[in-house]
């Protein structure tokens, strides 16, 4: 197991210097010159284009840009921003509250998506069950943004339970409602996926013996159903604290959340490449992670599953 | 029990996930005092400076707003564009190129040191040096001594300390020569790149741009108030006692990645001054905010300019064709049904902002819609040289939002004179402006000047003087040149104006651009606060807002 873990984890190092390779090329790849783009419609004088790309080696060819970031990386310093920001302190800043917003939304999702898929299972093609399949391809359907303005305008600005936007400091309570819409729509595959994944199973063999052996129907559905009817669900919740951390660039937009969503999005219009590349290592790592965790899981709720060498 | 077992690391793994959250969230709440309470803070939109906070490279709205708050220049300017002494008692000229500045006594700077004659030339000369890289350098370049920095590729930066036309006479007075005379120069010394820096600025400006100590009205509330990418916590400085006395206790102005956030915000209750309305909320924030609501002109002008060099716009065949266009656009129409009103329709070359800015200059009439003389004229040019079915288009850069309004402009053209008229997108900013340095436009493109300080010569100068720097169409007129050039060197600023307006009364019979109207700026206020008055660039007089 140890083993299996300490394997898994050395894979991170040539995974994190390929990916790095890839996105720097990608960043350095885009058109257009960072430095002018900085400026906008009043560009400055040459020379401080000039001084510039200097000074974040853009003058560069690829190469020797990518060797002068792995250089600092080594050394500890992640680079800086355009605007002469060590990024070590943008990951120190966001990493944290995207952390939050996820590990809240992911609870969201998790706790309430199985409960109804577990409920909708068991009662397949009951009115709970009917109605849980309708409100959830409603989530699915409706885009995350439409969402997050109506639940702001509704529960934010009409009835005034939650702060619109998230205050300073990103406290837990203001971070609710964005977790909400963020979760929303991973709450509905959860929901389907766990209901019939549960349907499956309480047709199976297994959980007819248990019944027969007269164990009770709590022990039944908490011990034979709902355990084996978790491999999917926990595949997909690891792949989802992936793009919760990630994908939240909308609903980070509405509730003004000062996350990693939204400083990458403003890194690559900017072109600024230390950036870029230095949050997506840290995602990468985390997805990498998050897999190694689901896949130590599937030992726990399987038991034919076994890491042993 | 096995099972059992691994049950429980299951329930370890939530647990630990859930002290991991407990341990955010106290961390979270440890952030957040200073805000809110009873002071009277007034909280704003703004956006995370681009640039460390130095006057001279602080270019852009969002830093624009902080240094003008945290620093006192020579002068400062009022709601109407004018100017008012701020360290400033005098500024002096025989002859509009030589300049006397006296200070008045009893400034100091936040840590204590005085503001001195020094303190300005020592920061303008620092930001003119092209070593420095400062991005608002060229407001220097008019300076006697000013060196511009290198175009060519791979030069070295020189480094030129010192400008000969700044002296220091004495503690409180330096003289400025300009290389040129300029009536209205004090007009400029308003903009933050003008302010004074304390001698500690230039040990280390990084540093120093991070925690900036000032002369103005507001300043940082502490070390590390400046809170990257979520707000700034300015408090008022006791100290200072100039023109902008606040009646309020501070500012925090909070940085949004959109401008619905923001918008959501105040609507919320959760901040109370915003200086940019989405334009989502166009339609309905008017009624929803009633009085709380601004929309007046800012010092942004926009018009459509048509190349001399093409075929048919040349001589007077191009004068009546060019008034013909003026005079088929339903500039209130347009404005009304596009813009929801967001813009005012033009009716001279600069803004209702600027002081000198006048609706009845004469010849103003061919800026109004008028579809009769319009076709008369167009006829009359026909009559010269007959313009057939050529396409006649305006060009706009497509990332900028301009389809809207240059199919609608294109489409009163169209139907009021008859002709083939359309937009030409251009993917970018850039390539739309490259054709226009080129001179390689096929027809009329899309114009727009915003002032960096209020005066008509800055609307005037750069775009239509032969051979300026924004004149890319190539305009020329010798009687228009003549009346700025007097006009830069009147000895009043009165008698500048009277000069300017004439000028742009030769441009009105000329039309190298034909002005359509002036942006707008829309804000909103909340109703905890009082006095939201908006100034001449588009940002709120912080020092004037009452709040509780």
């Amino acid at each position: 197991m140890l083993w299996y873990v300490g394997r898994r984890l050395l894979q991170l190092i040539p995974v994190f210097f390929g990916a790095t390779f890839l996105i720097y090329f990608m960043v350095f790849s885009l058109p257009g010159d960072p430095i002018a783009a900085l400026f906008g419609d009043r560009p400055p004088s040459q020379a401080v284009i000039l001084a510039l790309r200097e000074q974040y080696h853009l003058d560069e060819p690829f190469i020797v840009q990518y060797l002068y970031y792995v250089g600092g990386i080594l050394t500890g310093d992640l680079g800086t921003t355009y605007s002469g920001r060590p990024v070590g302190d943008l990951l120190a800043s966001a990493f944290p509250i995207t952390f939050r917003l996820a590990m809240l939304a992911l609870a969201f999702e998790a706790v309430a998506g199985i409960l109804v898929g577990l409920i909708a299972g068991l009662r397949k093609g009951k009115l709970f069950d009917a109605s849980a399949l309708v409100v959830s391809l409603l989530l699915i359907s409706v885009p995350t943004f439409v969402l997050g303005f109506v639940f702001q305008y509704v529960f934010a600005i009409q009835l005034g339970w939650f702060r619109t936007t998230v205050g300073p400091g990103a406290p837990l309570q203001d971070l609710i409602l964005p977790a909400l819409v963020l979760a929303s729509v991973s709450f509905a595959y959860i929901v389907r996926l766990t209901r019939g994944s549960v349907s499956d199973n309480v047709s199976a063999d297994f959980v007819r013996t248990a019944t027969a052996k007269g164990l009770s129907r709590p022990r039944v559905v908490r011990v034979h159903i709902l355990r084996n009817s978790m491999i999917p669900v926990i595949t997909f919740l690891g792949v989802d604290i992936g793009s919760l951390m990630v994908g939240a660039i909308v609903t980070e937009g509405i509730f003004n959340i000062n996350g990693v969503g939204g400083t990458v999005y403003k890194a690559v219009q900017l072109g600024e490449g230390p950036t870029v590349v230095s949050f997506v290592a840290v995602m990468v790592i985390v997805y990498m992670l998050a897999n190694l965790l689901v896949d130590l899981l599937y030992a726990v709720l399987d038991p034919r599953i076994r890491y042993a060498k | 029990m096995r099972i059992n077992r691994k049950a429980a690391s299951v329930f370890a793994v939530i647990g630990a996930g859930a002290l991991a959250l407990t341990g955010c969230t106290s961390g979270g709440e440890g952030g957040e005092g200073g805000s809110g309470g009873d002071s009277a803070i007034i909280s704003t939109n703004g956006n995370e400076p681009q640039n460390p906070l130095i006057p001279t490279n602080t270019t852009e709205v969002g830093g624009g707003k902080i240094v003008t708050s945290i620093f006192a220049g020579l002068v400062s300017y009022t709601a109407e564009g004018e100017i008012e002494n701020e360290v400033a008692e005098s500024i002096e000229s025989e002859d509009s190129q030589n300049w006397t500045v006296t200070l008045e006594d009893g400034w100091e700077f936040t840590d204590g040191t005085p503001v001195t004659a020094s303190s300005f030339v020592d920061a303008w000369n620092w930001g003119a040096n092209p070593v420095n890289a400062q991005g608002a350098a060229y407001f220097f370049d008019n300076i006697e001594g000013y060196t511009p920095a290198p175009t060519e590729e791979g030069a070295e930066l020189p480094d030129a300390p010192e400008m000969s036309g700044l002296v220091v006479e004495d503690d409180l007075t330096f003289t400025v020569a300009l290389t040129a005379p300029e009536a209205d120069w004090p007009l400029r010394l308003g903009y933050s790149a003008y302010s004074p820096l304390p001698e500690v600025a230039f040990e280390d400006m990084e540093a120093f741009g991070e925690n900036p100590v000032g002369n103005g009205p507001y300043m940082l509330d502490g070390e590390g108030a400046w809170e990257h990418d979520v707000a700034i916590d300015l408090v008022t400085n006791p100290d200072y006692d100039g023109v902008r006395k606040p009646v309020n206790d501070g500012l925090r102005i909070v940085f949004y990645a959109t401008q619905d956030a923001a918008y959501a915000d105040v609507q919320g209750g959760n901040l109370d001054v915003l200086d940019a309305v989405p334009d989502s909320a166009f339609e309905t924030y008017e009624d929803e905010f009633g009085d709380r609501a601004v929309n007046q002109p800012a010092a942004i002008f926009q018009g459509v300019n048509i190349p001399q060099y093409l075929e048919h716009w040349t001589g007077e065949e191009g004068k009546l064709r060019r008034a013909a266009i003026s005079m088929a656009i339903n500039r209130d129409e347009v404005t009304e049904i596009i813009f929801q009103g967001t813009r005012t329709p033009a009716t001279d070359f600069t803004s209702p902002v600027i002081d000198g800015y006048s609706d009845d200059l004469e010849g103003a009439e061919v800026l109004e819609y008028n579809p009769d003389e319009a076709k008369r004229l167009w006829a009359e040019a026909d009559a010269i040289a007959p313009y057939g079915d050529t396409v006649f288009d305006i060009s706009y850069n497509a990332d900028g939002g301009h389809q809207a309004w240059v199919d609608a402009t294109t489409q009163s053209i169209a139907n009021t004179l008859g002709i083939n008229a359309q937009g030409k997108a251009y993917p970018t900013f850039a390539e739309a402006l490259g054709d226009r340095e080129n001179q390689a436009l096929t027809g009329a493109t899309r114009a727009g000047w915003q002032a960096d300080y209020p005066s008509l010569y800055n609307f005037l100068a750069p775009n239509y003087l032969t051979g300026a720097g924004s004149n890319y169409e190539g305009y020329s007129s010798e009687e228009f040149d003549s009346l700025i050039r007097e006009g830069s060197t009147a000895p009043t600023v009165e008698e500048a104006t009277e000069l300017y307006q004439q000028a742009q009364e030769v441009l009105l019979e000329d039309l190298p651009t034909i002005p359509l109207w002036y942006s707008n700026v829309n804000g909103v206020s909340a109703e905890t606060v009082d006095n939201v008055v908006f100034g001449w660039d588009s940002v709120p007089l912080y020092h004037q807002i009452t709040k509780g």
